[in-house]
């Protein structure tokens, strides 16, 4: 598609699991309703705020490793294809092989055309943004390939059929009881007995999973980071699951985005420091992997890496939005976001939900795709989510900066203008001059009226009336200020005073 | 054009505005002002949080202490490049006979050239390693595969690890401990006995790496 000789090409948006589907005020409105998901999802992110707090407030330089790490993370986005040149030369010379993927589709007949390659139709699986991005699992499962999720929070989603709703912990929105409930229904030969400890449900995990990571032949997994100066790729996790995986399968094959590279060895110190603090709040997750290409008589033995666009570079081509590409995906921002807090995943549609999603999801897909020009609105803009980005992503920055992206290709497309656009006219005559907004503000007493002996107006039309879905706008006072200002500041010859002249605009 | 200089091309398009590749601020710690007794004392107080069991020892008596570690296992692998020193405790008598003489036959040996399957690893009751560095900060371990740590499966499949860390061995914080090791190699850094936070965030330890992991710091 992009034969271009000096013509500008299109963005090339990415494709899969990326779209809000429906507008989020409306599956907001719908999750809002589920108080057993709130009293959850309360739980969990006050659970994870605290740990995190605690684990930061620890490290004496957790602000220039932030530094460091925003800095690293914009170096490489300046220097993305040299960099990816240098890990695949690095990948190959160690034995692995590289495969490039323009969008989900194309990742997706990449790894089953793999898989069918060594005969098995059963894989062993860790937990992995970008293959949830892609909808790897609907695709083998079409392809008569069985994909078994291993890490213990999607495993608990894939038994329930279920969609996770966080990318840390998928399965947030579920509390123990529900998770007990989910085993004894779905897991066969789970011990009827089963009580709804934490532990005692971690145990009939590894039970039900312990023979197919034994017999596994073949894994896919995602990577945390990527080493262009080693060809060197790691994978942060907490079970083992992870290392069942990249240890025991004679075939590995691994989903990761162009984005996730690291310039050098020496990045993963900062990295390290920065992502299990943030993600899960300790000082370091259990279990770190990390494998370059193929190592004799350790570990799989055919090792494949495809590397994913879908729609990444569309999101590099923006420069107020490109630095949403650093994130690590650590979820410190959805955790800490008052929206998320109370919607869920779920409301967001995408694979990526919360701040982080709000911004990323409309930039690798386009702001025109399915609704997703609904989620830079799915904010309060407080500043939360920045505040704890280990990367320092400025994701309020980027939401304003996508709703005007909206704003302006919902104004390109259409030749007659809207309400919000006569709106906002209205208000820009009105407010210019002192003596127009005394004009208007004539009107006032019609609004009395319109409020009422209780003094409410319960109902605004048009538009406006998404400001009265949830709140009561209290009845106009009989005087503006304006009004006021003018009366209390007369003089006895009944012109307005001149002794306040300096404090006038 | 093939997927692969598609979307190079794509990416160079994208960077047509040329954005600056900043110099990278590393004003964080390189390096931390403990050593000796501080930095143990740190290593252990992390590896207790982390649930592990940790036990100080003299070098001179790592064999006893992994002896006595392996009371009640009936069988455990070692990687075959271990210190035979460090089993001495294990092997018949302690009358001085030469290495081996009378080998515990609990023992399972593993190399590269001559592996246990996996099947023969899931009927192994635990392991024993050596370390290649250790972060105290954090509580980390990391192995790299070196002769005296294995394979990766062998420190993986048995659901007992016991684990020798070298006090000489153990840096104060990450960046220290990312120095001293190859990054080609095949790492495994491991905080503590596998875990989840995946039901309500709460914490669990052991789930599918060994439920039970003994850290000898020998000094």
């Amino acid at each position: 598609m992009s034969t271009f000789l000096g013509m500008p090409s299109l963005p090339a948006f990415g494709s899969g699991n990326l779209f809000a589907g429906e507008s989020f005020p409306k599956a907001a409105h719908r999750e809002l309703g589920n108080a057993q998901l709130r009293a959850n999802l309360g739980h969990a992110t006050h659970t994870i705020r605290d740990k995190r707090i605690n684990v930061v407030s620890e490290l004496p330089d957790w602000e220039q490793l932030r530094d460091a790490g925003s800095a690293i993370k914009q170096s490489v986005m300046a220097r993305l294809p040299e960099l990816l040149e240098q890990f695949e030369e690095n990948f190959t010379a160690r034995g692995g092989v590289i495969h490039w993927a323009r969008d989900a589709k194309e990742a997706n007949s990449i790894v089953a055309g793999l898989i069918r390659d060594t005969g098995e139709t059963e894989v062993v699986k860790i937990k992995s943004m970008a293959t949830q991005e892609i909808g790897l699992n609907e695709y083998l499962e079409e392809q008569g390939i069985e994909a078994f999720e291993t890490d213990l929070a999607e495993l608990i989603v894939q038994l329930d059929h279920d969609k996770p709703s966080h990318i840390l912990v998928p399965a947030i929105h579920k509390n123990r009881t529900e998770i007990r409930d989910i085993f004894l229904r779905e897991m066969p030969g789970a011990d009827p007995d089963l009580t709804n400890e934490p532990s005692v449900l971690a145990m009939a995990a590894r039970e039900h999973l312990r023979r197919k990571f034994l017999t596994a032949k073949v894994a896919v997994s995602g990577a945390n980071f990527a080493l262009a100066d080693s060809g060197t790729l790691a994978v942060v996790e907490s079970e083992g699951n992870g290392r069942m995986c990249l240890t025991l399968p004679e075939t590995l094959i691994t989903v990761m985005g162009v984005e996730k590279l690291l310039p050098t060895w020496q990045d993963l110190e900062v990295f390290m420091q920065l992502l299990p603090r943030s993600s899960t709040g300790e000082r370091m997750n259990p279990y770190t992997s990390l494998w370059t290409g193929v190592t004799e008589g350790d570990g799989p033995q055919n090792v494949h890496l495809v590397l994913l666009d879908n729609g990444r570079s569309a999101a590099l081509a923006d420069e107020m939005g490109r630095s949403a590409l650093h994130c690590i995906r650590c979820s410190a921002c959805m955790n800490v976001c008052p929206v998320y807090e109370r919607t869920g995943g779920h409301a967001y549609g995408s694979t990526y939900p919360g701040p982080i999603g709000a911004i990323l999801s409309p930039l690798l897909t386009g702001i025109e795709a399915e609704e997703n020009n609904s989620l830079p609105y799915a904010s309060s803009l407080c500043g939360a989510c920045y505040d704890a980005c280990p990367v320092k992503i400025n994701i309020p920055d980027i939401l304003v900066h996508l709703r005007s992206v909206d704003v302006d290709s919902k104004r390109g497309k259409k030749k007659v203008p809207s309400q919000m656009d006569v709106g906002m006219k209205a208000a820009s005559w009105a407010l210019s001059s002192g003596k127009r907004l005394g004009l208007v503000e004539k009107g006032l007493p019609l609004g009395r009226i319109a409020a009422g002996p209780d003094k409410k107006i319960t109902k605004l039309p048009g538009i406006a009336g998404g400001w009265t879905q949830s709140r009561d706008i209290p009845a106009p006072p009989a005087q503006s200020f304006r009004d006021w200002w003018a009366k209390e500041h007369q003089t006895p010859d009944n012109t307005p005073s001149t002794n306040n002249k300096e404090a006038q605009p | 054009m093939s997927a692969r200089d598609d979307i190079l091309t794509r990416i160079r398009g994208a960077l047509k505005d040329s954005p600056e590749a900043p110099e990278i601020p590393r004003e964080y710690r390189s390096a931390s002002q403990l050593d000796g007794d501080a930095l143990i004392e740190l290593l252990v107080d992390r590896l207790v949080d982390y649930k592990a069991q940790v036990a100080v020892v003299a070098e001179a008596e790592v064999p006893a202490r992994i002896a006595s570690l392996l009371e009640g296992a009936r069988t455990y692998v070692v990687p075959a490049g271990l210190d035979d020193g460090w089993l001495a405790g294990l092997d018949g008598g302690g009358d001085g006979g030469a290495p081996g003489s009378r080998r515990d036959s609990r023992r399972r040996l593993d190399s590269p050239a001559q592996p246990l399957t996996v099947a023969e690893l899931d009927g192994v009751d635990a392991v024993v390693t050596s370390s290649a560095v250790a972060v105290a900060e954090t509580g980390t371990i990391l192995l790299d595969g070196s002769p005296n740590q294995g394979r990766r499966a062998i420190s993986l499949v048995p659901d007992h690890h016991i684990c020798v860390v070298r006090a000489a061995d153990i840096a104060g914080i990450l960046p220290e401990a990312l120095r001293r090791i190859d990054g080609t190699r095949p790492i495994t850094m491991i905080s503590g006995p596998s875990a989840t936070s995946d039901i309500e965030l709460e914490r669990v330890e052991g789930v599918h790496g060994p439920r039970r992991l003994d850290v000898i710091i020998a000094r």
